[in-house]
């Protein structure tokens, strides 16, 4: 067991390691340079040489890698903060620390500033759709699951797949046209701006719905083909042959067996909510995660896009692990290396 | 599907030494005829086969619903310039000077006109066929790398299997819109830019799938006979091996081909899809997004389009998942 996570924790950083270098090699090919972007439209072109000697950027591209990387563990001072250089970039945190994403040049402020409170705001909008998708999915994918083929199974499969086949913007577009153009019961963008006219919570129905009809006909399959196959069992059918209540038999007979396989796709789910809602926010102008990312990539601010890429992928590879791990728990028969 | 496809009688790979040098070009174009046989053969079960699985369908009908739907975007793609009159980026500045709002039904433009005076239903028409000319290579690049790299890793095995699947790992790590920002911002939008970064991020999937498949297949008794035969790795995996795993795939390139339909118009949306002034789904609803408390219906009806084909493709996958569990 601790084999195995020391191995999966080995591989988690191999896989950071070369992800985070492929993105530093594909924004290569990206046009212009970080040094006039940094300092904008109007700067000389003396001042844009200044910087981009001082950033190394004539170096080998595993070089400026390496310098990164050094900047990050808080090994190395981020050559954008030296005095000389006149950016106004100041980091309340000090020059080196382990965790240290240097300065994004879009929003002119150290990159730990900005990342993370964008990541909040994604943490809570997920975090509402999620506490919403589990219950609703489950509910339904079990009592669609429980009488495979009859009028509500089959109703549920059908609403399942249209919903998964309506794109996020799309979803967002009809119900901004209902409830925004048409009745007016809600804002149309959600920047978390409150006004008197609309309290908070209304900034969050919209993105959470569209998240919610996105994300729970995809949760809910999955719920229903597991309940499927564990009610083929034999140790269902001999548990209502002996007399238990249906209640009890699905209750604690099929429910508790049919949960083992949704499990790691309800995990999933956190990933897919914390850095698959680009759209979402874009569309209700949410200050999330994935818009940040978004302008980040289209800005060519490469400091906030390897931090944003780097923390998605911890998200996202620790999910993974902790799904893994969570489905030897509930699985005994695979609890193996 | 349970029939296997049947190869054609072996044929001798070296060339036997009792032929005389004249017969030369005989024997080489007895290879070749061979060769072409055994092909077309396979083509034959292959077809009729899937056919079959069409005629099967019939029995479902939200599957017959997604294939009309299918069908309706593939005949207004195949007939765009029959179904309109009017040039998809041409303006027409009568609407424009026009200020009531442009989205009742209208004699001379059937679904209105957008923001510069474009005719809406020309624009979806047009926009189709980049759905249906973009969408259908970038799955069929993702399917070739894909079985490739599947197909090596499963039937090889060993340093191979252990290779590819470790960069699949990393690929399949990233999570998927992330992975075409970055690349699509890095590389610049276009369409070969869009299919390029499809298959990149598809086919690690596609292999995983491709790999579990063969590494069940691969112990039937017809890749022994065909070992024995003398046929290269190369003719079991392609001829033998991925023919009979075609079931799952074919599911599969349904399901597919309606997420690169999202993706594609996902990436229109975000400022990455095709440049503009071409028509483009995504595109055209998040320019229409600014407008939508004038103008509802230059937003709605790019929406309903492309809501309506992946739909139609999710049914149809539905339907096919049905069939092949059946049996």
């Amino acid at each position: 067991m601790t084999v195995f996570i020391a191995n999966r924790l080995f591989l988690m950083v191999v896989t950071m390691v070369v992800s985070s270098f492929l993105v530093f090699g594909v924004m290569e090919f990206s046009p212009g340079n970080v040094a006039s972007k940094t300092l904008g439209p109007y700067a000389s072109d003396e001042s844009k040489k200044v910087l981009f000697d001082k950033l190394g950027l004539g170096d080998p591209l595993l070089m400026r890698y390496g310098r990164w990387a050094g900047v990050l563990t808080g090994l190395m001072e981020d050559p954008l903060a030296d005095p000389e250089l006149d950016l106004g970039f100041d980091d309340p945190r000090g020059h080196k620390y382990f965790g240290n994403f240097g300065y994004s040049t879009l929003f002119k402020a150290p990159v730990n500033d900005v990342l993370w409170d964008r990541l909040g705001n994604t943490v809570v909008l997920a975090g509402i759709a999620f506490a919403l998708i589990i219950p609703l999915s489950l509910v339904f994918g079990v009592l669609s699951g429980m009488a495979e083929g009859s009028l509500l199974d089959r109703g549920l499969s059908l609403t399942g797949i249209i919903l998964t086949s309506i794109p996020e913007f799309a979803s967002a577009v009809f119900l901004m046209a209902i409830f925004v153009v048409w009745l007016g019961l809600l804002p149309g963008t959600s920047t978390l701006n409150v006004t008197p006219e609309w309290p908070l919570a209304t900034h969050y129905i919209l993105p959470v719905t569209v998240l919610v009809l996105y994300d729970f006909g995809y949760v809910a399959r999955m719920v229903r083909g597991s309940m499927v196959e564990v009610m083929t069992k034999h140790y269902i059918r001999t548990a209502i042959l002996k007399g238990l209540p249906y209640r009890t038999v699905i209750l604690r007979h099929a429910l508790r067996n049919a949960m083992i396989a949704p499990f790691t796709v309800m995990l999933l789910q956190i990933n897919f909510l914390i850095t698959g809602v680009v759209v979402t926010e874009v569309v209700f102008a949410y200050p999330g995660f994935g818009r940040m990312l978004l302008e980040a990539a289209l800005f060519g601010d490469i400091a906030l896009l390897e931090a944003a890429t780097v923390v998605a992928l911890v998200i996202a590879v620790s999910t993974q692990l902790i799904g893994d791990i969570g489905y030897m728990f509930l699985n005994p028969r695979i609890r193996f290396v | 599907m349970t029939d296997q496809i049947p190869t054609a009688k072996p044929v001798p790979v070296k060339r036997d030494p009792s032929v005389a040098p004249d017969d030369m070009l005989m024997w080489i174009l007895g290879q070749a005829y061979d060769t072409v046989n055994r092909t077309l053969e396979m083509l034959y079960y292959l077809i009729r086969g899937t056919l079959h699985w069409f005629f099967l369908l019939r029995e479902s009908p939200a599957a017959m619903l997604g294939l009309a739907l299918i069908g309706f975007w593939v005949f207004v793609a195949i007939f765009a310039p029959y179904l309109t009159s009017y040039d998809p980026n041409a303006l027409d500045y009568a609407m424009l000077a026009d200020p009531t709002p442009k989205w009742m039904p209208w004699e001379e433009h059937w679904l209105g006109t957008d923001e510069l005076g474009r005719d809406v239903w020309s624009r979806l028409i047009w926009g189709s066929r980049t759905v249906f000319i973009v969408a259908p290579i970038a799955v069929a690049g993702a399917y070739l790398v894909g079985c490739t790299m599947g197909m090596l890793a499963g039937y090889l095995g060993g340093w191979v299997d252990m290779l590819i699947s470790r960069i699949s790992d990393i690929i399949l790590s990233f999570p998927v819109l992330i992975l075409f920002i970055i690349l699509i911002s890095a590389f610049g939008p276009s369409a070969f830019n869009i299919i390029v970064a499809v298959t990149l991020a598809s086919s690690p999937g596609i292999g995983r799938i491709v790999r579990g498949l063969i590494l069940d297949l691969r112990n039937h008794e017809y890749v022994d006979a065909a070992k024995i035969r003398g046929e290269t790795p190369l003719y079991i995996m392609v001829v033998e091996l991925l023919p009979n795993a075609r079931g799952p795939l074919i599911v599969d390139a349904c399901v597919r081909m309606g997420y690169t339909i999202i993706t594609i118009g996902v990436l229109g949306f975000l400022g990455l899809g095709l440049p503009p002034p071409d028509p483009d789904w995504g595109g055209m609803v998040v320019k229409a997004k600014a407008v939508i408390s004038i103008w509802p219906h230059m937003a709605i009806l790019p929406s309903i389009a492309i809501s309506s084909l992946v739909v139609g493709f999710n049914l149809l996958a539905d339907g096919l998942r049905e069939i092949s569990m059946r049996d």
